[in-house]
């Protein structure tokens, strides 16, 4: 009670705030991302300028040191990392719920073998875990890619899926819905998942920001997306040698990950205030 | 005889919201004091406030003046020296005002050796020991040698009661709040509870200031009794007379809904 | 008529004893029965065992002359619609993210009762002392007692023939808690109720027997009043003798 009357105004202006800044941020590389499937401002492939060329009207990044243009590489780069961010939360979240709610509901010694499992697994960096994925799949692609931080991922959002989930599973309203007749099923959908929901978007929003990260270190070391897929970890690895001479190489695909991945945590974080009732003033 | 505890139109809120609002009462040595009041009444704001334990967020005015200092205001410092020796609190539910990973003599030890150290007469070793146990016997555990090696865990509430109770007394109190500190226990086990505060009181000459909603357990736990409502003090008076001649429809209120629970009981509903 | 059998349940075992041990008791139709029982004494157990939440190591429960198993879908799912629970923390109790519409419909669907079930919810709120409209809010937009009312009302929207309730009056502030008890004493009008209580008070303001529960096992039973007046066992007189009392500083004064 108290707590929402001291939702006051002020904070739900804070909210929203989160929530714009967020949805400008992600919608910005969205728009980005689905401006390069219809117009791309030179052929990525092709050399389109000098080398190494600075800021110009006709090269607003400069280009690489193939004479590529470094803004064409950034907005691909853009399309890239949100497919594998998309993709690898989508595949952990399936598996990772799904294992957390199997553990959350297991006998004892089922859901201790379980937990004992998944915490051994978080122990090993999430790349750690991507590249011995990758390195099993015969060809590094994009899709190899994606697999593998997806499984990496799913082993954080099962324990704490688990962990939410044995908190919800002992509020009196989930003993009510037994005996109000709901099926186990019925209750994992209507009363454990919402309420678990709220925390767990939170934490795919960190997740996808990993992800994408975790991909530009994969693309970095030569396991991640294949030529012509100009990753931001590509272009970074590339802009490596010529860091001092043009450091924009390496400073534009920092900019882009970091902004992304901010932006998609404001948008969760504004998105988990604005649907959950229980944070909305009286 | 100066009082132990003043209040002088103290009022707390949080920003412009008013929680408790110009309450005035004052508690000499040997006296008890009922704070009565339903959730969100402010009965224990008030306490907090008296002490200086306001959270953060939540400001006093007025005045609450404890063993002749003023707290309103005063520095922490001033009011740790304050809360170790002048006043101890018991809360209600006492798994939580105990820490879960110390044995309850050590944790009984730390506020005697402290008080012992104020008073210029250091406590350690087998003294500290002895202390601690006679402590214990003092709040009726049995087997004191055997529950001072224990973890909170391992006992029961009530004898985690009692031992947050010789926490307080530990610190030679003139006065000892009290707040709820029944309200977590069963029946049987808040009988003996109160019995033995109400001993403990006698015994020591503190003053008692006691935080309730449950009436019955206040009209035979204190002399006097201040009603709050919503932060709003809206009587107070000797209990005895408070409760059989309510002036406030809200006392009377809650009166007959004691009463009928009372009357029920011996079928006189 | 007998609408519940208790015949000698025995229940789990802790360090040296059982949580319940050789417990009987009957609840006949229309009647109001208070359990009550201090912290371990096994009430909540046996509330959990009368709902078919966990089956007992040893003794039988039956409803409605039928045995209560757990495992039997079909006569569960009768059983569901004939008994429900209310519990003690209305903070606990009512799904933080559901609509109270939607919290109170849940049975409804659950168990496939037909009929309007718009049309129920708005006449089990009225039933509790609601508005018929509140059903779009959701359950942190109201009271501790407006809460115990809107868990009552999901309660009695299947139409029980039993209701169980679990303490569900003492997290209650005092003139709230009488209210409640009010509307739990115009219900059991229609239904068996089984009010289980460490609070001697409202039991005897609510239920014509009782039933003193002590370490698993039942100690005394009987009409409440005269338990009350004429308490024969060693705890329940101790129990008895510990509640303090109004009247007795009144008459001392």
């Amino acid at each position: 009670m108290s707590s929402a009357t001291m939702t006051a105004p002020r904070e739900q202006k804070r909210h929203s705030l989160i929530l714009w800044a967020g949805l400008v941020l992600v919608g910005l590389h969205i728009a980005i991302a689905l401006l390069t499937f219809v117009w791309l401002p030179y052929d990525p492939t092709a050399m389109a300028g000098g080398r190494l060329e600075g800021p110009s009207l006709l090269h607003w990044l400069g280009t690489d040191r193939l004479g590529r243009d470094l803004l064409t590489q950034m907005m691909i780069g853009s399309r890239i990392a949100l497919i594998v961010g998309i993709g690898a939360v989508a595949i952990g979240a399936a598996i990772g719920v799904t294992l957390g709610l199997l553990a959350a509901f297991a006998s004892k010694w089922l859901d201790d073998a379980l937990a004992a499992t998944l915490d051994i697994l978080i122990a090993f960096p999430t790349l750690l875990i991507a590249m011995l994925v990758v390195a099993a799949s015969d060809t590094a692609n994009l899709w190899s890619a994606i697999i593998a931080l997806g499984i990496a991922l799913s082993a954080i959002v099962a324990r704490l899926t688990r962990i939410l989930a044995k908190r919800v599973l002992v509020m009196d309203y989930i003993t009510a819905a037994r005996t109000s007749g709901s099926s186990w099923p019925k209750i994992v959908a209507i009363h454990i998942l919402p309420n678990i929901w709220p925390t767990l978007s939170v934490n795919f929003a960190l997740q996808f920001g990993l992800a994408v990260i975790a991909e530009a270190s994969l693309s970095y070391l030569g396991l991640g997306a294949p030529p012509p897929n100009a990753s931001w970890g590509r272009v970074l690895q590339e802009a490596q040698g010529t860091v001092y001479t043009a450091p924009l190489g390496a400073i534009a695909p920092g900019i882009a990950l970091v902004s992304l991945a901010i932006g998609v945590n404001l948008l969760a974080d504004g998105l988990r205030d604005t649907i959950d009732p229980t944070r909305r003033a009286r | 005889m100066t009082a132990i505890l003043t209040l002088e139109n103290l009022s707390v809120s949080a920003g412009s919201k008013l929680l408790v609002s110009n309450l005035s009462l004052s508690l000499n040595r040997g006296e008890r004091l009922g704070l009565i009041g339903e959730s969100g009444s402010g009965k224990s704001l008030t306490s907090l406030a008296a002490t200086g334990l306001l959270p953060a967020g939540l400001t006093a005015s007025g005045s609450a003046i404890l063993a002749g200092t003023q707290v309103i205001g005063a520095a922490d410092r001033e009011l740790n020296q304050l809360r170790g020796t002048a006043v101890a609190i018991v809360f209600q539910e006492p798994l939580t005002a105990l820490d879960p990973l110390m044995r309850v003599g050590k944790q009984v030890a730390e506020p005697l050796a402290r008080r012992a150290q104020r008073d210029g007469a250091p406590l350690s070793g087998p003294a500290l020991d002895k202390a601690v146990l006679a402590l214990l016997d003092e709040v009726a555990l049995p087997d004191p040698q055997r529950i001072a090696k224990s973890y909170p865990h391992e006992l029961s509430g009530g004898q985690r009661q009692r031992i947050a109770i010789a926490m307080a007394l530990a610190c030679k109190p003139d006065l000892l709040i009290a707040d709820e500190p029944t309200t977590a226990l069963d029946v049987t086990t808040q009988a003996e509870i109160l019995n033995l505060l109400d001993r403990l009181v006698r015994d020591r000459n503190m003053a008692l200031l006691f935080i309730s909603h449950d009436l019955p357990v206040v009209a035979n736990t204190v002399e006097r009794v201040v009603v709050l409502r919503q932060g709003e003090t809206v009587e107070a008076g000797n209990v005895a007379e408070v409760f059989r001649n309510p002036r406030h429809d809200y006392t009377k209120s809650l009166l007959t809904a004691a009463r009928r629970l009372d009357h029920a009981m011996e079928g006189r509903a | 008529m007998t609408l519940v059998r208790v015949d000698h349940v025995s229940f789990g075992y802790t360090a040296n004893r059982r949580i319940l041990d050789d417990v009987s008791l009957d609840i006949a139709a229309g009647d109001t029965i208070g359990l009550v029982g201090e912290s371990g004494s096994g009430k909540t157990t046996l509330l959990r065992l009368l709902l078919g939440l966990t089956r007992p190591d040893s003794g039988s429960i039956t409803f409605d002359g039928k045995p209560l198993d757990p495992g039997n879908g079909a006569f569960m799912r009768t059983f569901r619609r004939q008994a429900q629970v209310v519990f003690q923390d209305p903070y606990s109790s009512l799904d933080p993210r559901q609509t109270i519409r939607s919290i109170i419909a849940e049975p409804l669907r659950s168990l496939k009762i037909p009929g309007d079930h718009a049309k129920q919810v708005g006449d089990a709120l009225e039933a509790v002392g609601l508005e018929r409209d509140v059903g779009t809010r959701f359950p942190h937009q109201f009271s501790g007692g407006q809460r115990q009312r809107i868990a009552i009302a999901r309660a009695i929207v299947p139409g029980p023939r039993l209701l169980l309730a679990d303490e569900a009056v003492s997290a209650l502030d005092l003139t709230t808690r009488i209210r409640i008890v009010d509307l739990l004493a115009g219900l059991s009008k229609s239904m068996s109720l089984l009010f289980v209580s460490h609070d001697i008070g409202v039991v005897a303001a609510l239920c014509r027997r009782i039933v003193i529960l002590e370490k698993g096992r039942v100690v005394e039973t009987g009409d409440t009043a005269s338990v009350l007046a004429n308490p024969k066992h060693p705890y329940t007189q101790r129990l008895l003798a510990s509640v303090p009392r109004l009247s007795l500083n009144e008459v001392s004064s």
